[in-house]
């Protein structure tokens, strides 16, 4: 494999096949921990540890697996990676254990890491399928990143609360209060919040990426008709 | 038919050859990092009962001088809990109780509560909840100073009258927009200090029974869920 290749898989995984804004995968997780930036992204890059370390355990054993019950054995690894992060955060992190709470077992649930092994650890060599899961699991973590930075500034008014949980009493003071004396915004912080907060990540990136295929195309920005209702500059 | 047999029998020992490594695989971590999960929990009830527990109040290892209770009315438990007993030169000061109240806004409330050993009130927090964030959860310690109003206070000091929040006639402090919550936690309060005057010298006693028992030291964590 070559660096290029993996320069693909991990363009692929992070941005243009995102989990999150594009693929709109794994949901679920998304609209559950995304309510501050330490809880999405703990659960992210836990996600992320998963995804890359069964795309690296399933695809050397991809040529053996009967087809007929690729499922189940899949399913089986998977889970057993699973408990074995979740072993490992009860032990190291037992704080932000009890903070994402059933949201790791639920990783299992996922159906983005399965997805991604059907779909890539299924047919290619180890070291594509483990950077694919990481990547993939990587895209993940920034959405919920963003995502839960959206939720917490207009909900509580502070960036990284918790800090402390992850990375132990020493970083208590890392908490930024973007808006001091805030009084909460109780939508931000409920479930809607995060529907309408992945609505506006999902425009944000479909905009992006008009602009980017407008500016492609050379120029011709001046005139287009074709998609002047759904591009943004238009008004 | 033969074939068809064959084929199941190959498929079914591929499953359980993949299940035996899963299997030892979990195993081994499991074995690898339960001291760790072990002495983390400790640690974490440690951290929260001497939130509660002023080190001034006690000279004994808190975690290992326990007692199990049966579940009791009083208490809202439904199950056996445990309670730690803070001592100064062997003389009882303190306890650690677990109590739930039942009827908060969205479901039950855990809480731990410290009673020292003349029924004053040393703390309170709330160990587990379902309030409405932004509105019920101000009884959580991070989010406002509310539960420590709870300090001090005892059935020695206030009547049954006055364990209810002020908007029913008591001398609870509530926040407006949020009164079931609080109502439930003063209530709960209450009711768990007259656990305590009925039973304080059970709750002292150094039984033959007061051996930690590693098996149920979980039932902090479990209440956390």
């Amino acid at each position: 494999m070559s660096l290029q290749e993996y320069k693909d898989i991990f363009y692929n995984g992070v941005w243009k096949q995102n989990t999150g804004v594009v693929q709109l995968l794994g949901l679920c997780p998304i609209l559950a921990v995304s309510s501050t930036v330490v809880n999405g992204v703990s659960l992210g890059l836990a996600t992320a540890l998963v995804m890359a370390l069964s795309g690296a355990a399933i695809s050397p054993i991809r040529n053996y697996v009967p087809n007929e019950i690729r499922i189940p054995v899949f399913i089986l690894i998977i889970a057993v990676l699973v408990t074995v992060v979740q072993y490992l955060m009860n032990a190291y992190m037992y704080s932000l254990y009890v903070v994402l709470g059933i949201f790791i077992p639920l990783i299992v649930t996922n159906c983005i890491v399965l997805a991604r092994i059907e779909a890539f650890a299924s047919k290619n060599p180890v070291g594509a399928s483990a950077m694919d899961g990481f990547a993939m699991g990587l895209g993940l973590t920034a959405v919920l990143a963003v995502l839960g930075g959206m939720r917490e500034i207009f909900g509580h008014g502070t960036l990284l609360s918790g800090i402390d949980l992850a990375l132990g009493e020493a970083t208590k003071d890392w908490v930024i209060h973007v808006v001091p004396n805030y009084h909460g915004f109780l939508l931000a912080i409920l479930p809607p919040g995060a529907f309408i907060g992945l609505g506006c990540l999902i425009a944000g990136k479909n905009w992006l990426n008009l602009r980017k295929e407008r500016k492609a195309r050379g120029g011709s920005a001046m005139v287009m008709p074709v998609d002047a209702g759904c591009a943004p500059s238009s008004h | 038919m033969k074939r068809i047999a064959r084929a199941s029998l190959q498929s079914a020992a591929n499953l359980v050859f993949f299940a035996v490594i899963g299997t030892a695989v979990l195993a081994s971590t499991f074995f690898l990092t339960h001291d760790e999960i072990v002495k983390s929990v400790e640690r974490e009830k440690l951290k929260l009962i001497t939130q509660i527990v002023p080190a001034t109040l006690f000279d004994n290892d808190i975690m290992q001088d326990t007692l199990n209770i049966p579940a009791d009315l009083l208490l809202g438990n439904e199950d056996i809990t445990m309670v730690y007993r803070a001592r100064i030169k062997g003389e009882p000061s303190a306890v650690v109780l677990e109590a739930i109240a039942p009827d908060g806004y969205s479901g039950k409330i855990a809480l731990i509560l410290a009673v020292r050993a003349n029924g004053e009130l040393a703390g309170v927090r709330v160990v587990a909840h379902k309030e409405t964030p932004g509105l019920g959860d101000y009884i959580e310690l991070p989010k406002s100073p509310w539960i420590k109003g709870f300090d001090g206070k005892s059935r020695e000091a206030y009547k049954d009258a006055d364990w209810k929040v002020k908007k029913d006639g008591g001398q609870f402090d509530y926040m407006a927009g949020a009164t079931i919550t609080p109502r439930a936690m003063v209530k709960a309060v209450n009711k768990a200090l007259q656990y305590f005057a009925a039973n304080r010298d059970k709750l002292f006693a150094v039984s033959a029974t007061s051996s930690p028992d590693k098996g149920r030291s979980g039932v902090v964590k479990e209440k956390q869920k």
